[in-house]
């Protein structure tokens, strides 16, 4: 058990009596009570607790929180608010880019961190960017609308 | 199959044995029925059951169905919205709570908008009706002159009652006569519209949104540990060892049924994986052949029980002049939830709270209270989301897990979610099944004479369905919880041989249904139970006669069909599709077109998939599907159009891709890995055109889409390569055995 002192969306947070190896999605949701990632595999093969740490997308379900207390973790609620939307959470909302919304914290993440690289991306390099993320919904075209639409608004 | 009468005597007598199941049992034994009332206001006969008005100007409405992520919260909110007069923003919607909400058995079967929604639109429609009148007693004028603006009654000489203001003077503690004439379409200001979704915002912003969000004072995590196959027992396992595990707080055995509690969430992953090492396990080999053995298993020596579910004969129409036969199969498939089941409960002085994303509150209810022999008015279970379940999952499985395990926590609530194994391996799959088709052509090519068999283990298990308690931990118990007998569906709905029937006008037509008994891999509701089978199946084969007698596959359909609205979806979806008859398919690409109504009395859709096969790979791309639909008066068509979208994308996933693992032990899909579905790089683009008849009724669209995106995928692959691919899914290993 050790005591961790995390970077989270610009805010310094600590957290005690924490294995070093637990993984990072736990420490997010039940420490620090954010709501964003979501457990969905444990696997790394979903996608839907997705973070950006360091600007980077990562799967908080198999990063251990040691790793990321050495980086600077957002996550969804980092993005931005109900009343202040982030151009891609308003693009979501805009294209009504979900059914049931359990996947969309991966996607959105997914996309920020694609858009924070490549400004105007294709379609094609949406879907690549999104391939490892699953949607059971099935709102795949949607998704892809709301990330070019967002792509735009930020240009 | 009963061993006193032969196949060919049972039969004859099946079709007398349906008629005796759809007759209702208050029919049957003669008691008198109030008079019906239109939706689920017929089961839930207050006013104000349905909806509130407070002196503070909020609006609330209740319903028993809830939110899956299908928008019915929105729709529901448009229709009260419209016969209310109030703004859309004013209405609360409160669903599934057994102490707030009137009992709507399941969010199921594509009747949300239907059955709650006929209902909200009647309930309010008289809630207006009786605060006019009230305003017209206050105001000294008749109710007829009266305007009604966002709940403001205003009278021609300019004097105001609000709603709000005449709480004390309308009652709606009495039963709706449901005699209020709901508003014209073309009165309608908010039905019709696409409405933005009102649960999105907070998904997309990291708002408490789902279940798993649920956080109390004091709150433990769980998790259990399952057997590792269907039929083992647990022999032992080191309690000593995982108890003095760091944050342990109880483990707790009941026969074979393993959980624990612990303070933090991985701690209790840990546990659980702890426990996985420890235990012994008596395993039997209980589960049927896999791979194509499965479907001999099924159609020759799994039990049956064989009734004759529709049979029309014609003494005039021409004998066949060529008669054709086809086998198709579908194997288990599974919902694939993106998030894992979950649930959190809590005891407290003999009571139970759960917190479930159940499809039914009320029915998870009385299973509770028969697992824990309760009285039902001491459990609450509350609605809170979970991911996307496309039918009976692990939701009300979990809800026992976390009440098993939470009576062992003293009094702190305990919020337990499956591992994504558990899900895959204990979720009630999608049965597997076999469809036997026969056909006859007379010398002109028009179909005489059409046969579909079916088998296929239950599609619907859920709880309240039977006596006993179908929740999964019961069977693991040390006196194990009987799981009853799965409901008999009749048809026109039907379970196992749901669209079955073929609305096509053939003169001469049989369904039969071997219905399997003992399931030996737990099966329940999939989206459509066997709706997408039996589609995949009917129009597969359609294509396949239309084939034999030199027809164009839109001319032939639409030869043998009368009803107009069917016609309408197919022709439009042809037409949009762009549809050139009789075009050859290139030996890569081809279009392949279907069509159903959904359970033969719900919306009608048909779908064109154009396809691109790599004769090298194997592997089937499909890359655009046009869908047309009916569904009636449609309350918000974005949501129509994202409900038909889903359900093509994802039943090319379950087409292309989908099947569960097992031996003859251990299912052994335990992850994405083992059970791949569909990624962006394979969607196809989908385009929906919806066909509104605002005067028309509602009809529900939920699973629309599946049956006939699958049939219009295989039709395709046709098209394109020639080759008839009969056996889901159509894996590049079938494909490329198929070219070859």
């Amino acid at each position: 058990m050790a005591d961790f002192t995390l970077r989270v969306n610009g805010a310094t947070r600590k957290v005690s009596s924490v294995a070093p190896d637990t993984p990072l999605l736990y420490v997010l949701r039940n420490d620090l009570e954010l709501n964003g990632p979501k457990f969905g595999c444990g696997l790394a093969q979903c996608g839907a607790c997705t973070v950006l740490i360091d600007g980077r997308s990562a799967r908080s379900c198999t990063v251990p929180v040691s790793t990321a207390a050495k980086g600077s973790i957002t996550t969804l609620e980092g993005l931005g608010t109900i009343d202040k939307l982030h151009p891609l959470q308003r693009a979501f909302i805009e294209e009504q880019a979900c059914q049931c919304g359990y996947c969309s914290n991966g996607m959105i993440m997914a996309a920020k961190a694609l858009l924070d690289s490549n400004k105007s991306p294709t379609n094609q390099q949406i879907r690549q960017a999104l391939n490892g993320h699953l949607c059971r919904c099935a709102s795949h075209n949607r998704i892809v609308r709301a990330v070019q639409r967002a792509a735009k608004e930020m240009a | 199959m009963k061993p006193s009468l032969s196949r060919r005597d049972f039969l004859k007598t099946g079709s007398a044995l349906v008629i005796s199941f759809s007759l209702a049992p208050e029919l049957a034994f003669g008691q008198a029925k109030p008079a019906p009332l239109p939706g689920s206001l017929n089961n839930n006969r207050m006013l104000n059951a349905w909806l509130r008005i407070d002196a503070d100007g909020s609006v609330t409405i209740f319903s028993g169905k809830i939110e899956l992520g299908q928008g019915i919260g929105t729709a529901l909110t448009q229709v009260a919205a419209d016969e209310l007069d109030v703004d859309l923003k004013r209405i609360k919607i409160v669903h599934g709570d057994t102490a707030l909400t009137p009992n709507e058995g399941q969010t199921a079967g594509s009747q949300s908008v239907e059955n709650s929604g006929t209902a909200l639109r009647f309930a309010c429609a008289e809630a207006r009706d009786i605060l006019l009148n009230a305003a017209a007693a206050k105001l000294g004028v008749a109710a007829n002159v009266l305007s009604v603006n966002d709940g403001v009654c205003t009278a021609p000489d300019g004097k105001t009652a609000a709603y709000w203001d005449l709480v004390a003077d309308a009652d709606f503690k009495r039963e709706a006569q449901a005699k209020i004439k709901p508003k014209a379409a073309s009165e309608h200001r908010w039905v019709g519209k696409s409405i933005a979704r009102r649960d999105i915002p907070n998904k997309m912003t990291g708002g408490a949104a789902y279940v798993q969000d649920v956080r109390l004072p004091g709150m433990v995590f769980g998790r259990v540990v399952r057997p590792p196959s269907p039929g083992a027992r647990l022999v032992s396992f080191d309690e000593a060892a995982v108890g003095s595990m760091p944050g342990v707080i109880a483990v707790v055995r009941n026969g074979s049924f393993l959980g624990v509690a612990t303070e933090r969430e991985e701690q209790a992953i840990r546990a659980r994986e702890a426990l996985k090492k420890s235990a012994r396990w008596k395993e039997s080999a209980s589960l049927p052949p896999s791979g194509d053995a499965l479907f001999e298993h099924l159609m020759t020596k799994a039990k049956s029980e064989d009734s004759v579910v529709n049979r029309r004969t014609s003494a005039t129409a021409p004998s066949a002049a060529r008669t054709l036969n086809a086998v198709y199969t579908r194997p288990y498939q599974c919902h694939g939830s993106i998030g894992p089941s979950c649930a959190v409960a809590q005891w407290s002085g003999g009571k139970l709270t759960v917190w479930t994303h159940s499809q039914g509150v009320y029915p998870l209810r009385g299973e509770l209270a028969k697992a824990f022999a309760m009285e039902p008015s001491n459990i609450r279970c509350i609605h809170a989301e979970g991911a996307g379940c496309y039918g009976h999952n692990g939701a009300d499985d979990v809800a026992l897990d976390a009440a098993l395990v939470a009576r062992m926590t003293g009094g702190r609530p305990v919020k337990l979610q499956w591992m994504r194994d558990d899900e895959f391996q204990w979720e009630p799959y999608g049965s597997a099944m076999a469809m036997k088709l026969s056909g006859g052509l007379d010398a002109q090519g028009n179909v005489v004479n059409w046969r579909h068999e079916l088998w296929s283990y239950p599609h619907s298990t859920r709880p309240g369905a039977s006596k006993g308690v179908n929740l999964l931990a019961g069977r693991h118990l040390e006196k194990p919880l009987d799981p009853g007998s799965p409901p008999y569906i009749p048809q026109p709905a039907g379970g196992a041989d749901r669209n079955a029937i073929p609305l096509y006008d053939f003169p001469n037509q049989e369904v039969v249904k071997h219905y399997l008994q003992g399931a030996p891999l737990r099966t329940s509701a999939l989206r459509t139970l066997g709706g997408y089978a039996n589609v995949f199946a009917l129009e597969s084969f359609i294509d396949e006669m239309a084939l034999a007698a030199g027809a164009d596959p839109v001319e032939f359909r639409l030869r043998h069909m009368k009803d107009p609205r069917a016609r309408a979806v197919i022709e439009v979806t042809a037409q949009r599709a762009g549809w050139q008859a009789n075009a050859k398919g290139d030996g890569v690409r081809g279009r392949g077109i279907a069509f159903s109504q959904y359970k033969n009395l719900a919306c009608y859709c048909a779908v064109v998939a154009e396809v691109e096969v790599d004769r090298t790979s194997g592997k089937v791309r499909v890359t655009r599907a046009v869908s047309a639909v009916d569904a009636g008066q449609i309350v918000n068509p974005d949501g129509v159009v994202n409900q038909i979208e889903g359900g093509i994308i994802q039943s090319a996933s379950w087409t292309l891709m989908e099947a569960v693992r097992y031996d003859r032990t251990r299912v052994t899909t335990r992850s994405w890995a083992d059970y791949p579905i569909i990624h962006f790089n394979d969607v196809p683009q989908v385009e929906v055109v919806l066909l509104n008849r605002p005067e028309e009724r509602f009809l529900g669209v939920g699973e629309g889409s599946q049956g006939p995106a699958a049939a219009a995928i295989a039709n395709a692959i046709a098209h394109a390569t020639g080759r008839r691919l009969r056996a889901l899914p159509f894996t590049p290993e079938r494909v490329k055995q198929a070219l070859a």
